[in-house]
């Protein structure tokens, strides 16, 4: 007799165990987080001797901070959309933890975006903010963020929290396009310099330190990311082990815990 | 190093930075601890998850 063989698990269901994604992080994280130091600590001193821009003088040098966090911001915004497509989709374990911890993340690398842009702004543009479709555009993002953190915060119910978080977050994708675009509509913001088709604009020299501090900065986002999806598989485990204790001193028989 | 007559909103603009990115870290940090000591106080009460092997 034929004795079937369980099904081939896919890469994301070999690692949808909360447990097994702890025990494999413990062992990443601080390789990664070492090679963000490293890597920010090195395109630090690059940018910093990178050869003054025939236009912008230093000021150019913000961009070594201000590019990798708009990519960083709009790149956690797709994480959040991914990790909520997953939940609703897959019902992945593992994909509203993702999608709750970047959520953080995310909106501080888009507030460093719009505090740095605007200490650009003033010494080039002569203000710290316009109503420029760029800058407002990344506004609503920043918004977008605090309104998913809020809503899943006001809402008892966890289950439903991360149902609705995740509606929203996949209606709210329809921004990044935006954010991409709006160079393009009368915005007194530079149009795209690397990520073009064709060869970046940027002469290699002022390229270099901006592709090591991205990655750096890209490496930081993944160890807080992974960081804080630990903390919220352990938050979780703490809610269980607490209702199994409450179950306990109910009188039940025996104290038990989901997660 | 002389980063010419705006060094103050390029220096400010790193300082963010570091303020941003190792605030978030920090805060990372210090909620992990917190997450492992309160699963320690209820291990250490004798609550046990179901998939824990039996004391």
């Amino acid at each position: 007799m034929h004795q079937a063989s369980p099904p081939a698990q896919t890469f994301t269901q070999r690692f949808a165990n909360p447990t097994r994604f702890m025990a494999l992080s413990a062992k990443l994280l601080p390789w990664i987080a070492a090679a963000a130091v490293l890597l920010i600590a090195i395109g630090l001193v690059m940018g910093l001797q990178a050869p003054v821009d025939y236009q912008q003088g230093h000021t150019a040098k913000i961009m070594y901070v201000h590019v990798p966090a708009a990519w960083l911001s709009m790149a956690g915004y797709s994480l959040i959309a991914i990790s909520s497509f997953g939940l609703l989709v897959f019902r992945h374990p593992l994909a509203d933890v993702s999608a709750k911890a970047a959520a953080p993340i995310g909106a501080a690398f888009t507030l460093l975006c719009l505090v740095t842009g605007s200490l650009w702004g003033k010494p080039m543009w002569g203000a710290f903010w316009v109503w420029d479709p760029r800058l407002t555009s990344v506004l609503i993002l920043f918004f977008l963020y605090m309104g998913l953190i809020a809503l899943r915060s006001a809402i008892e119910d966890e289950a439903l929290a991360s149902k609705l978080t995740a509606i929203l977050a996949l209606v709210g994708i329809v921004i990044l396009p935006v954010i991409k675009f709006s160079v393009e509509w009368n915005s007194l913001h530079q149009p795209a310099s690397v990520m073009r088709l064709g060869a970046p604009k940027i002469h290699p020299s002022l390229l270099w330190p901006l592709l090591v501090m991205a990655l750096g900065l890209t490496m930081a986002f993944i160890a807080m990311h992974m960081k804080g999806m630990q903390n919220e598989i352990l938050r979780r485990r703490v809610k269980a082990l607490r209702a199994a204790e409450v179950q306990q001193a109910a009188g039940y028989a025996a104290p038990q815990a989901a997660v | 190093m002389d980063l010419g007559p705006h060094a103050a909103y390029i220096w400010a603009c790193f300082a963010i930075a570091g303020l941003i990115v190792a605030g978030l870290a920090l805060w990372l940090v210090i909620e992990g601890r917190r997450q492992q000591r309160l699963i320690a106080e209820l291990e250490a009460r004798g609550v046990r998850r179901r998939s824990d092997p039996a004391p």
